[in-house]
């Protein structure tokens, strides 16, 4: 008797544990990956995995064996030139002398780094770990789009539930008269023909007969034609159209002078990407413009954003005035929501603050949703700070946050997340 | 057979894809030729599983239930690393040692793999696990389900009182212990679920207070001194360091010692599969190509089927030559299938060769032998036993003498006629887990002084431990809690430390 079992429908993931817990343990090598990682993708590409190495020795799982050295007597096959007693070099490393001894085998496995993907999931895991978020933020932010589902006119097949008996039974009708046309012109053709005659001639003459048994004909045909035809049926066609259908522009503005150095810039990355990610639940379509100052502003790509140097002074106000300036030209055609993330040590020219304030105060933060600033010093916050202070309260869609590490990122966006939750 | 061969039949249909009708009848035929051949099998349950399920199976070394742990993880990854990217491709079937024997067949198998790998595993693994010895003594077949359900309830319930972590830091010392965990000359007592679980409790205690008494320090004065020094312990060395842990180290809790019993009846459970490769292959092998055969001599298969059989079944048994670059040692596949062909052989068609080397063997019953000789033997034995003279000259098979004091290899024997014993006497050496692992045994513990345990390891051909030896030590000091030594016996009699390991568990326990 033979039990033969479909387990193919089984829960599918048995080993998840074993990965977590794997994940888990590795979990320092595994975060110093994601922060290269960071570092070296777009603030737009969040919707990946990784892959991630970790050297081999970390991994190992030792066992007592035996090394080489000593005697060792092993039999292979396939001789083709030796006789016993034959005597013969040793095989240099790597194998290449033909002979891979046996004794490879008692030195385990190879010393390569052990190298895996991480789903996109994992990825973002590691890297809200870092940033610290509530968990209630991290799933709203790991969700993938939601759908709706939309009417979108009428298509020619579908599921017996979205039949549209209107329009079928319209296209039914139309059907009918199309087919039945030549023959109910035939038909009226016929009967005034027979009325003419009968005002001649007697019901039972041939010709009459004749008519008739044709008038008969034709409206057996005219019935044959089916009342309503698989062709003739509609059904509601429904398409799924992603949720968040508006579409979003997000200045990035950051201070790259000699004082922002290289930590600092990751800094501020992850503040962007943050922001970013916040904005793709959101908005459908996003568009990121990247200006970067130090005296003066100007607009970059993403990869000169982040990774050429200037050095010298900084106006703070520059990078201001030219985000106002695209703003104005591009953006406030009112198809846009507009963001603004400003990252900066707060080292600014003493005289421009005062200006920086007014030129947010006034031409920018009305037309935003929202704008942060985050200051990245160790220390005490400096002169743009106090400047921006004084913003505040009196603007709800202005946040600042001053920035040590990592985990204080997050609370600059707080404000933002509750009310989109809302 | 004759008189069959003349009843030809429909063939079965040979479709690419399987159904389950087909394996069905597939299964059926491929039964009734087993039992006319007198396989005597366990019942068999055909599991049909995903690729992925395939590697979940995998990594969990093999069991369709195991407790979690963190290189099973890694093992899957690795395994779906390799299978994604097309490097590997999957075992076509895992096969569990089990009362009834579970097949795995994957999904996106063709119906020709399919009954290839019923032929294989479940009437060629299946009756081996049940008539070999080593697996009768070694394994509970009826049993092991319910142990490995018992293990991994047991092991979460630990997690949720003691903290993953702990749990976690204790398995993987004892997995580094894990080859050495077994008795190789005494007979392991029979597993079962219902005992386990009633005796668990009852043992913890025992332990505890057996090890308690062993370290009272107390009554010291009442004893003489003089006996006290003579005393040794362990009073003769010990091979199963996994076992001497479990009962014997001062410092672990009742949980932690039957986590160690766990890990070391897993560990007993898959030893006999790693001492009867080349015989346990060969024969699963030997019988798919048989059975398989018998089925097309009886006009049941179609030619389609075999092509893609012969296909498979050729690549199962390449045997590379060594010098050729993806040389990994003989394949046993490749060399069981050859030799149990050989003793069939030698059985039905003797040569004067073999009549000298296989008096006994020569003319007898085939199917006698092959019984006497799967039921009685392990590789070391079977090669000793089996290995003919015909095979040695057919895979050339020639024996290297690496001495790491000579400049030079030396051939020390070929397939020639002053060579076999000499070959056949090296090549059962080979397969001889005895010489092959490391000999280790614990030596003593210091039992008046600092508890120390040292360990002794008898050096055999001067072979060297490897260098994670010092590894595994700091494993099983976690596990004793004091130092831990490691010594090596050489041959010439000189004794030397290797290394010592140092860990105070008393501080870090009392928190």
């Amino acid at each position: 008797m033979v039990r033969i079992i479909d387990r193919r429908f089984d829960s599918k993931n048995k080993s998840a544990v074993n990965r977590q817990r794997f994940m888990r343990r590795f979990k320092n090598q595994i975060r110093e990956a994601v922060a290269d990682a960071i570092s070296g993708r777009s603030i737009k590409d969040l919707d990946n995995g990784e892959s991630v190495s970790i050297p081999a020795k970390d991994l190992s799982e030792p066992q007592f064996h035996h090394g080489r050295g000593g005697i060792w007597e092993t039999v292979f096959t396939g001789n083709d030139q030796f006789s016993s007693g034959d005597q013969i070099n040793r095989p240099q490393g790597g194998g290449g002398g033909g002979t891979g001894k046996g004794k490879a085998s008692n030195e385990g496995e190879g010393e390569d780094d052990f190298v895996f993907n991480l789903s996109r999931e994992e990825f973002l895991d590691v890297f809200f770990d870092d940033l610290a978020l509530p968990n209630l933020v991290k799933t709203q932010l790991a969700r993938i789009h939601e759908y709706k589902s939309q009417r979108a006119g009428f298509t020619n097949d579908g599921t017996p539930a979205n039949i549209n008996v209107v329009r079928s039974l319209r296209g039914a009708l139309g059907r009918r008269l199309a087919l039945a046309s030549p023959y109910q012109g035939r038909l009226r053709e016929l009967q005034k023909e027979l009325e003419a005659l009968l005002e001649t001639s007697p019901p039972d003459d041939p010709e009459v007969l004749r008519l008739k048994d044709e008038i008969g004909i034709l409206r057996a045909k005219i019935e044959a034609i089916p009342f309503i035809d698989t062709f003739d049926l509609r059904y509601n066609n429904r398409v799924k159209v992603p949720k968040p259908t508006t579409q979003a522009v997000m200045f990035c503005i950051m201070d790259v002078s000699g004082s922002m150095d290289e930590d600092k810039k990751a800094t501020a990355k992850r503040f962007f990407m943050l922001l970013y990610l916040f904005l793709t639940r959101t908005y459908e379509h996003i568009e990121v413009v990247f200006i970067r100052h130090h005296t003066v502003a100007k607009e970059v790509n993403e990869e000169d954003f982040f990774h050429s140097r200037e050095s010298g002074g900084t106006v703070v106000s520059s990078a201001l005035e030219m985000m106002k300036d695209i703003l104005h030209a591009r953006y406030l055609n009112g198809a846009w929501n507009v963001y603004g993330a400003q990252a900066s040590d707060g080292d600014n020219w003493e005289n421009d603050s005062p200006h920086c304030r007014e030129l947010l105060a006034n031409t920018i933060l009305p037309f935003v949703q929202y704008f942060a600033y985050i200051e990245i010093t160790p220390g005490e916050p400096q002169n743009l700070w106090r400047e921006y202070e004084k913003l505040n309260g009196a603007h709800p869609n202005f946040a600042m946050q001053h920035i040590e590490g990592l985990p204080d990122i997050y609370p600059v966006f707080r404000e933002l997340f509750k009310k989109k939750l809302a | 057979m004759s008189a069959k061969k003349q009843k030809r039949r429909h063939p079965l249909p040979a479709p690419g894809e399987w159904t389950f009708e087909l394996i069905e009848a597939y299964h059926t035929e491929i039964d009734r030729v087993a039992r006319e051949y007198g396989l005597d099998t366990y019942p068999t349950q055909i599991e049909l599983i995903t690729s992925e399920q395939m590697m979940d199976a995998y990594s969990s070394v093999g069991m369709p239930v195991n407790y979690h742990h963190w290189s099973f993880g890694k093992s899957f990854l690795h395994t779906e690393k390799g299978y994604r990217r097309g490097q590997m491709g999957l075992a076509y079937e895992i096969v569990i040692n089990s009362n009834p024997c579970i097949a795995y067949l994957m999904e996106e198998n063709t119906m020709t793999m399919q009954a290839l790998v019923i032929a294989h595993a479940a009437y060629g693994h299946n009756s081996f696990f049940k008539g070999n010895y080593l697996f009768k003594q070694w394994t509970n077949a009826d049993a092991i389900i319910d142990y490995l359900i018992f293990a991994r309830n047991y092991l979460t319930e630990c997690e949720e009182r003691y903290g993953e972590e702990e749990v976690e830091l204790l398995l993987d010392s004892c997995h580094a212990l894990m080859n050495v965990g077994v008795d190789r000359y005494k007979r392991p007592a029979k597993l079962s679920l219902s005992k386990e679980l009633t005796r668990q409790r009852e043992r913890a205690e025992y332990l505890q207070s057996q090890v308690n008494d062993l370290w009272r320090t107390l009554p010291a004065q009442q004893i003489k001194a003089q006996t006290v020094e003579e005393r040794r312990f362990p009073p003769e060395p010990q091979e199963n360091l996994l076992y001497f842990i479990e009962k014997n180290a001062p410092l672990l809790e009742p949980w932690q010692r039957e986590v160690v019993r766990i890990v070391r009846k897993v560990g007993q459970y898959f030893f006999p599969q790693r001492q009867t490769q080349v015989m346990n292959e060969g024969w699963a092998t030997y019988w798919h190509y048989t059975l398989i055969n018998t089925l097309y001599d009886e006009g049941l298969l179609t030619d389609s089927f075999m092509m893609e059989f012969l296909h498979s079944h050729t690549n199962v048994v390449y045997q590379p030559a060594y010098s050729e670059p993806w040389y990994r040692g003989l394949n046993p596949y490749a060399l069981g299938f050859a030799m149990w062909q050989d003793i069939r052989r030698i059985c039905e068609n003797p040569t004067d060769e073999d009549r000298y080397w296989f008096p006994d063997m020569a003319g007898s019953n085939w199917r006698e032998t092959f019984d006497f000789a799967m039921r009685n033997f392990k590789d070391e034995s079977f090669i000793a036993q089996f290995l003919s003279p015909k095979i040695m000259r057919d895979f050339r098979l020639f024996a290297i003498l690496d001495d790491d004091k000579e400049a030079k290899l030396k051939v020390s024997a070929i397939h020639d006629e002053a060579g076999y014993r000499k070959v056949r006497e090296i090549m059962s050496d080979n397969y001889n887990l005895g010489s092959r692992e490391p000999n280790l045994q614990v030596w003593n513990v210091d039992l008046r002084g600092d508890r120390s345990l040292t360990l002794r390891h008898q050096a055999y051909l001067r072979r060297p431990l490897n260098g994670e030896a010092d590894e595994v030590l700091k494993h099983v000091a976690r596990l004793w809690g004091f130092v831990v030594r490691m010594e090596v016996a050489h041959e010439d009699g000189r004794i030397e430390l290797l290394h010592e390991c140092r860990q105070d568990r008393r501080r870090t326990d009392k928190n």
